[in-house]
């Protein structure tokens, strides 16, 4: 009997310790396919984020390193300038990679390094409770902005794929979601373009995926998809955002 | 290899990873020690190795953390302002036990401080530093040739005890210039890296991290790196003598401060008073041990050190009230006589203290 359908290999089968309806799972599963499409989980070398993900070493079937808050770039570097061969991937989530690791990943990304990040934008803390995150909508409510963002006092969510394809060294960024079986299609698509581009030795590559935390929300699974539909990809419009010049590369 | 030439500390430093194998180095620029970089860029092209300008100290550790993750032979240099935002590296590096070098050339602080030579990272070198219960192997060469061959010997202490290494210097070894002999480095058989994470051709997956959630589970790996810590304590206790023997005044000083104290120990000589150098090169495991036999030996102490006494804690844990000990200090990027220290000496010997 042929199997059409099964584990990725590079996937471990620990059960993960994340909420029902949340979507680093499915994140996870897609790494894990692409990987294994590559044929290449035998030099790859995963950098798992503080965060949710904090525990991906668990879950994936090939080296990982555990770095500490936000600095999986740095980290990554170390590993690809020892390693050039190597595929290295960070999965951070947005407190991680656009607050407290802000300058590591806009200089790993002008410096070009040969890695792929997968950037989990939940629009808040998950891990340690639904605070605020740079990505928190206006308006929305988090533990520390009980009243919603405001504005005038915690400024305005940062767009990271569109603030770093400004930089030369990005070959390759692209957002995603993953709230239907189309958007999942197409968030592999662009993962595994992510991932050729650093095989191929082209630059910097990253994906957004706009990501759900029905726990901290306070929604149901159903309505967090929902909610990354209907208001994060109207601030966080899908698509691809590299739009360097050749010239200036 | 043992030509003698003519090298500034900062420089010695720089070669001497470079003879030792070190093909990684990571670093952002600050005074007093951008002759390391700057000698990392022009050389380790040369030697096929890798340098990297970080965008800032946080950085520049965590790519420390992540060659060492990957097995390379990593070093990164540093001063005091620096070394402080590396803390976060340092803490997660030595609680997944990764081998580098670090190195500190002092300046003086506290804050931005000034860019003088200063001993007053000390505490933070040997007692923590950053977070949990860590140590760093923490050396301390008070000469160029020192500065090369304590370089070259931390890559395999590295190594060996998989632990980050520092070497603590001060802007004034950083500065000067001596000559020194390229020695080449002994071959020892070092542990094989198959703990580094590189791709898991071959074998189960590796993982590096410092995350215990259970607290057994971290209690645990505490007690291993106490073990380890204990291990390193018994082998590699270090320190120098000069005229201890019959010294009834031993002055205790490291680094700058022991060239100084050696300086006035001549000139105390040569008065007839009878002065001796106890100098720790190990600041991290401290010779607790050897300095009490010697501070014994003697009838009082004189710690003379470039900060409001730092290091006199250790002697005095060292000689838990055996003898009276004494402090001479300058600090703030100025650096004591050796006529300031003489005077000293002569004043608690007439005191008869
Ligand atoms: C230096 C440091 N500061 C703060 C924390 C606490 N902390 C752990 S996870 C986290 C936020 C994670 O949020 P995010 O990156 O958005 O990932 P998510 O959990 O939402 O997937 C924070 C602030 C920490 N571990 N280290
Ligand atoms: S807290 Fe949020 S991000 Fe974390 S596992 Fe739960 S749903 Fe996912």
């Amino acid at each position: 009997m042929r199997q059409v359908f099964g584990r990725p290999k590079s996937l471990t089968d620990a059960p993960t310790h994340y909420c029902p309806g949340c979507s680093h799972g499915i994140i996870h599963r897609l790494i894990a396919e692409v990987i294994d499409e590559l044929d290449v989980r035998e030099n790859t070398v995963g950098i798992a984020p503080v965060g949710c993900g904090v525990l991906a070493y668990d879950y994936f079937d090939c080296d990982f390193v555990e770095a500490s808050h936000g600095r999986a770039p740095a980290v990554a570097t170390g590993i690809k300038r020892t390693v050039p061969d190597s595929v290295v991937f960070c999965y951070q989530g947005d407190g991680d990679l656009a607050s407290i690791g802000a300058a590591e990943i806009i200089h790993a990304a002008t410096r070009g390094e040969k890695i792929t990040v997968v950037f989990v934008n939940n629009a808040t803390y998950g891990m340690t409770g639904g605070q605020m995150a740079p990505t928190t909508l206006l308006g929305q409510k988090t533990t520390t902005s009980p009243r919603g963002r405001d504005a005038g006092s915690a400024g305005y969510p940062i767009r990271v794929a569109e603030l770093l394809s400004s930089l030369s060294g990005v070959a390759y960024i692209s957002r995603v979601s993953v709230t239907s079986p189309a958007n999942v299609i197409k968030a592999k698509r662009a993962l595994k373009e992510a991932f050729k581009v650093q095989i191929n030795k082209k630059g910097f590559s990253l994906v957004e995926f706009l990501s759900t935390c029905p726990i901290n929300w306070g929604m149901s699974p159903l309505e967090a998809m929902k909610w990354v539909d209907e208001k994060m990809s109207v601030y966080y419009p899908l698509g691809d955002y590299t739009q360097v010049p050749e010239v200036s590369r | 290899m043992s030509e003698k030439v003519l090298m500034k500390g900062n420089e010695a430093i720089a070669e001497g990873a470079i003879l030792a194998g070190c093909r990684h180095f990571f670093g952002y620029p600050i005074t007093p020690q951008n002759e390391i970089p700057e000698y990392m860029s022009r050389r380790m092209p040369e030697v096929g190795g890798v340098f990297l300008q970080a965008e800032s100290e946080v950085a520049g550790g965590n790519m420390v953390y992540g060659a060492a993750c990957a097995g390379a032979r990593v070093m990164t240099t540093s001063s005091s302002p620096g070394i402080s935002l590396m803390q976060e590296a340092i803490s997660y590096m030595a609680g997944a036990e990764l081998p580098c070098v670090l190195v500190n050339i002092v300046r003086g602080g506290p804050g931005l401080g000034g860019i003088q030579g200063a001993q007053s990272d000390y505490f933070q070198a040997t007692k923590g530093g950053g977070h949990g219960d860590y140590r760093l192997i923490v050396l301390a060469p008070s000469s160029v040739q020192e500065l090369m061959d304590l370089t070259i010997e931390a890559f395999d202490l590295a190594d060996i005890y998989r632990n980050p290494v520092m070497i603590l210097g001060d802007a004034i070894l950083g500065q000067m210039m001596e000559p020194v002999v390229l020695r080449e480095r002994s071959k020892i058989n070092l542990p094989p890296k198959t703990w580094a994470t590189i791709g898991a051709k071959g074998r189960p997956k590796n993982i590096i991290s410092s995350l215990r959630l259970d607290p057994g589970e971290l209690e645990k790996h505490n007690l291993a790196l106490q073990e380890k810590y204990k291990r390193i304590t018994d082998e590699q206790v270090r320190y120098t003598t000069y005229m201890a023997s019959d010294a009834e005044t031993l002055l205790v000083a490291y680094g700058t401060s022991a060239r100084v104290a050696q300086a006035a120990i001549d000139m105390a000589r040569e008065r007839g008073l009878k002065a001796g150098l106890f100098r720790p090169v190990s600041l991290w495991p401290f010779p607790y041990d050897d300095l009490k036999t010697i501070a014994l030996g003697s009838r009082r102490v004189l710690t003379v050190e470039m900060s409001h006494g730092q290091m006199i804690e250790d002697v005095r844990l060292a000689i838990l009230g055996g003898r009276p000990i004494h402090f001479y200090c300058r600090t703030g990027g100025m650096t004591p006589t050796p006529r300031e220290v003489l005077n000293e000496i002569e004043r608690i010997v007439e005191e008869g203290i």
